[in-house]
């Protein structure tokens, strides 16, 4: 880490208003990262919201949460020298609980489906396929 | 409620009821959250922020901790109530720069704050007085979950909550204490426990967050990381430091009344010389001296009782909160003139230093231990 202590005059003369801009996060992320993400996509844009990694460069944020898929490579690199881990896992949102719990229940459902259909148990397969069928209705509200 | 309302109230947090609140100034946790498929507030254009503010802003307002909340667009308020709302950590420094398509929703007892667009397009933030990081989060987890039903986040099975800059990515938690150790300043330790709380994941920086001076002996010190680890355990982590930092500091006052109380006898005397007679006073120099004076109440040098003026003065004698509350804008040398005549006057019928008192606590060592005395 490189410290700099500036005065007043010779802050505002180097054009630095906001102090945070020195934070050991940004320098990180200004040189670091866009370096890591260089490896990773060359000139690549966000599809979602044309971010580009000269933005990232620039401003050390993203532009979007789809950004994370976009350059997902490098910045992989990134988050595992600047992280703990490199998997969530806190907190879940309700929403994405749900969907979770939907999908592991249409997975047992369509392996029973398909069990019935090779028993030739077709009331059985009617009503699994009805509710997978509600399931999946269910999924996309 | 409006903002002069805000300004007449000191925060909840601001009385110094919480456990270990001698050492332990607040505790504050905030989640970051973004809406899905949105650009993020530093990249949409202006239309879009206003949009996504709109589409927020409702939500967070009808929450029922938000009833009879202060609810503003950063751009309806002056340069002036910004900057009062950075001083008593509702809003970052960041936010308070933002304007068209940036809000701020709080509560009214100030515990909670919600910036809306800042750097994310929700930080939601809880402030409590002294140790309380747990009881700060519940608050926090149960905004964030109350507003998750209306909302949806970007959200990503492996990496979590996904926010503009990757250093919150996961839980999006930054979870800090603001902590006043004068003893450890003092004896010359701080250092060594600024370098050894970094080697463990956690950053200490000074009063107003990254990239700021530490004045006041204030260090606020917080998660460095947010992927990985669950919410509980970082808070965990946190809290066990911070109660090794209160015994270090009190172990570093039990020293210097000990080995070096001239010393110390000698800095409050001198704080409270210069506080009393002063006529100018920088905001830094206020900070460092009031920081001296509420060691002193610490010890028993002075009444228990004058406890919340000097924590009040912290607050009130910081640049915005001057010049709001003499209604005027003023420039550096008027404004450090008013800081020493306000200082003067609450300082009026506080008593001299009792160093009679605290030789004797140091004598008999009455003063407890840091974990055992709250």
């Amino acid at each position: 880490m490189q410290k700099v202590n500036l005065c007043d005059a010779c802050s505002k003369e180097k054009g630095v208003q906001d102090p945070t801009g020195f934070a050991l996060a940004d320098l990180l992320l200004g040189i670091g990262a866009a370096e890591e993400i260089e490896k990773g996509a060359s000139t690549q844009k966000c599809p979602v919201c044309g971010f580009s990694q000269a933005d990232f460069k620039k401003t050390g944020r993203l532009g979007c949460s789809a950004c994370y898929v976009t350059f997902g490579g490098g910045l992989n690199t990134l988050l595992k020298a600047m992280h703990k881990g490199t998997e969530h896992v806190g907190k879940l949102p309700q929403r994405a609980h749900r969907a979770m719990e939907i999908n592991h229940r249409m997975r047992t459902l369509a392996e029973n489906l398909q069990q019935a259909v090779a028993e030739e148990n077709y009331e059985t397969a009617a009503s699994l396929r009805d509710q997978i069928k509600q399931l999946e209705s269910e999924l996309a509200r | 409620m409006k903002f002069s309302n805000v300004m007449a109230t000191a925060g909840e947090w601001l009385r110094g009821e919480g456990p270990h609140h001698q050492i332990v100034i607040s505790s504050r946790v905030r989640l970051a959250r973004n809406l899905r498929s949105r650009p993020f507030p530093g990249w949409a254009k202006k239309a879009e922020r206003t949009s996504i503010l709109e589409l927020i802003r409702p939500r967070v307002e009808e929450l029922t901790e938000m009833r009879d909340s202060f609810s503003e667009s950063l751009q309806e308020l002056s340069a002036l109530e910004r900057q009062v709302l950075v001083e008593r950590h509702l809003i970052s420094r960041e936010h308070a720069a933002k304007g068209v398509g940036s809000a701020v929703v709080m509560n009214r007892r100030q515990t909670l704050s919600i910036m809306i667009n800042e750097e994310d397009h929700l930080r939601m933030q809880s402030i409590r007085s002294g140790l309380q990081l747990k009881q700060a989060f519940k608050l926090v987890d149960k905004i964030d979950s109350a507003l998750e039903s209306k909302l949806e986040f970007a959200y990503d099975q492996r990496l979590g909550y996904l926010t503009a800059c990757p250093t919150n990515v996961g839980t999006g938690m930054r979870a800090s204490a603001m902590l006043h150790l004068p003893g450890l300043v003092l004896s010359e330790l701080i250092n060594q426990v600024i370098q050894a709380v970094s080697k463990i994941g956690l950053a200490v920086r000074g009063l107003y967050g990254e990239g700021t001076e530490a004045m006041g002996n204030l260090f606020q010190i917080s998660n460095q990381t947010t992927l990985g680890e669950k919410e509980d355990e970082i808070i965990n982590r946190l809290s066990k430091v911070i109660e090794t930092l209160i015994e270090k500091e009190h172990d570093a006052r039990q020293v210097l009344l000990q080995k070096k109380s001239n010393t110390l006898w000698d800095q409050i005397g001198r704080a409270y010389g210069v506080l009393t007679y002063a006529h100018a006073m920088a905001s830094k120099e206020a900070l460092n001296l009031l920081s001296i004076i509420k060691l002193g109440v610490d010890l028993g040098a002075f009444p228990e009782d004058r406890r919340l003026p000097i924590d009040e003065l912290f607050i009130d004698t910081q640049p915005a909160h001057l010049q709001k509350s003499s209604q005027q804008k003023l420039n550096a040398e008027e404004r450090d003139h008013l800081r020493a005549q306000i200082i003067r006057e609450r300082l009026k019928l506080f008593p001299k230093p009792d160093i009679s008192k605290m030789a004797r606590e140091s004598g008999n060592g009455s003063i407890a231990g840091p974990l055992n005395n709250e």
